[in-house]
């Protein structure tokens, strides 16, 4: 009777899914996108002087568990979700994907991204940073666990808000 | 300065105008600049920013970059960022902890009281050179009120404890929040602009009259929650609970609404989960230990938004937030916005009340983003002024007695305030 090996993580097979999740987010496909996370996933965007913070003793811009990921998808799905009304576009350029980790089922990725966002008739909103991401292996592909994202800027300034799912 | 007026303020035909020009034009922005912003106290920062001697932070406050520090002997102060060598910041940091700031230019160094106390090759000077006269220079005044730090360029201003008037027992009912007396701002700030007149925001902080429309999604998701949100019961009302709009004093005002949405300290809503309850409670017992039960009801079971003239607001709501803007022109401001708490905070209360911060408030938020697209929809809709010149804000104006949260009095007592200021005659 053969053991099957674990599976080496390859790099191609991370950033396949990360650029399908790209594509769902960048096409407004937020079902989709909800169904490639985990049951206890977790979105954090830390404030722009605390990269490395906690969330629960620091005040972050998102610190979202599964049942707020939920609530904010709905949200940004109404129409009177007035900040996403008419929606932003958004485009999203991935590079510098890494494996930082690997325990178990559990995968670190580590990412470089800008994701550019326009709104009616205004400039361009220009966010760049570092995506930071535990990815949990399954049957079935990846799932996200964790997702969070590190803004560049010093302070969020003319980007204004993260109304969307950056 | 002109004594033109940017309000009609018709007390008898029970109407209030303004003049659209106040929030679109450079010129009235100059004259803030002086007429407002010069003569105001301004917040700095919080004594809690700065815990030990020798801390600093370093940022802008009303246009100005400031030295927020604290010398060797723990003395709070406020310098002017600005070498008097020539001119250079000399303090590049946002915050550290340092007994010097010295400038990268010629290396004038100035000790964390202000001193200059080195010059490279000061032989070089005249005889008459003073150094004890070429300290980092300072705002004319600099006092703070329970640990919120304020500034004055006015030399002639009222103490700082007077200008605040009535805002003060606003400001004592938030810090009573803690058992010690003692708040504190927590680490993470949000920094963000609006592309919108910064006199916006003071209207928007207050202005309970939008929350239906502008937050249904933050309604919906409260109700998704297990918030009960009913219909008002009563003319006038918009929201489920009664709130009034407050005078303080020196166009100082604030909203004082009976709570719905839950509160940190300490009213608890599903949204908190049920292992929060017994938590709360005992937060809640402490108050009224220490308050009696009628003081513990003011600051458990109301919310309220102050605005302290021109640019603070207190925000005591789904949790406590200090938001301070300024204008980066007419049609822009920046905002710099924190959380605050008591110091003795348990961890788990501590992620509760950030996580109930970001249920409303902030650029990520599910309420905050929605006001900032209203104030920049305000202003672009502005561009048609000159043919549009009236803001309509006489709500509430025909009744009498108590003014609702959600009348437009305390936008009112603010425009009049800031027409007074600007020099012209009500």
């Amino acid at each position: 009777m053969t053991v099957a090996a674990p599976t080496v993580v390859t790099r191609a097979e991370v950033e396949d899914f990360l650029y399908r999740e790209a594509a769902l987010l960048d096409d407004w496909k937020l079902g989709e996108w909800e169904a490639l996370l985990t049951d206890d996933a977790a979105y954090y965007v830390p404030p722009n002087d605390q990269l490395e913070g906690n969330h629960r003793n620091t005040l972050f811009l998102i610190a979202d568990d599964r049942e707020r990921i939920r609530q904010r998808v709905i949200r940004i799905n109404d129409p009177n979700c007035h900040a996403e009304y008419p929606r932003s576009r958004t485009r999203r350029m991935i590079s510098n994907v890494r494996i930082v980790g690997v325990e178990a089922d559990l995968v670190t990725v580590a990412a470089n991204f800008v994701c550019y966002r326009f709104r009616r008739h205004e400039r361009i909103r220009e966010y760049v940073g570092a995506y930071r991401y535990v990815l949990r292996r399954t049957g079935d592909g990846f799932r996200i666990k964790e997702r969070r994202v590190l803004i560049d800027a010093h302070e969020l300034g003319s980007l204004g808000s993260v109304s969307f799912i950056l | 300065m002109s004594a033109r007026s940017y309000i009609v303020d018709d007390r008898e035909k029970k109407t209030f105008l303004l003049d659209r020009e106040a929030l679109v034009s450079e010129e009235v922005l100059r004259g803030e600049i002086s007429q407002v912003f010069g003569r105001c106290w301004i917040y700095v920062g919080h004594s809690s920013e700065l815990k030990k001697p020798g801390d600093f932070r370093s940022r802008r406050v009303a246009g100005r970059p400031v030295i927020f520090c604290r010398d060797q002997q723990g003395n709070f102060h406020c310098l002017f960022n600005t070498c008097r060598h020539r001119g250079a910041i000399v303090c590049t940091e946002r915050a550290g902890n340092r007994r010097r700031f010295q400038c990268i230019y010629h290396g004038w160094t100035y000790g964390n009281d202000g001193r200059l106390v080195g010059v490279p090759g000061d032989d070089a000077y005249a005889e008459g050179f003073d150094k004890s006269s070429h300290g980092l220079r300072r705002p004319a005044r600099f006092e703070d009120y329970r640990g919120f730090w304020f500034m004055c360029l006015d030399p002639e201003v009222d103490p700082l404890s007077d200008y605040l008037a009535d805002a003060k027992d606003y400001i004592d009912l938030v810090i009573d929040q803690s058992p010690s007396g003692e708040m504190e701002i927590i680490a993470g700030v949000q920094e963000y602009d609006v592309a919108a007149n910064w006199k916006l925001m003071v209207e928007n902080s207050v202005d309970d009259y939008h929350l239906p429309s502008t937050h249904s999604t933050w309604l919906n998701f409260m109700a998704n929650s297990g918030v009960k949100i009913e219909p008002p019961k009563e003319a006038g009302l918009v929201l489920p609970t009664r709130g009034k709009a407050v005078e303080l004093g020196n166009g100082h005002f604030t909203t004082d609404n009976v709570n719905f949405r839950g509160r940190p300290v300490a009213k608890w809503i599903p949204l908190y989960g049920e292992a929060a309850k017994a938590e709360i409670d005992a937060i809640r017992r402490e108050l009224v230990d220490r308050l009696g039960p009628e003081r513990a009801q003011r600051v458990a079971d109301t919310n309220r938004n102050l605005v302290i003239f021109p640019n603070l607001v207190i925000n005591d709501g789904s949790s406590v937030t200090v938001r301070t803007f300024y204008p980066e022109g007419a049609g822009k401001m920046h905002v710099t916005a924190w959380a605050l708490g008591p110091v003795e905070e348990g961890e788990s209360a501590r992620a509760r009340r950030l996580d109930a911060f970001l249920t409303f408030y902030g650029p990520g938020g599910f309420a905050t983003p929605d006001d900032v697209e209203a104030l920049e929809l305000v202003q672009q809709g502005l561009a048609n002024w000159a043919e549009d010149r009236w803001s309509e804000m006489s709500r509430g104006m025909g009744k009498e007695g108590e003014q609702l949260n959600s009348d437009e009095h305390h936008l009112r007592i603010f425009w009049r305030r800031w027409n007074e200021m600007m020099g012209a005659s009500a």
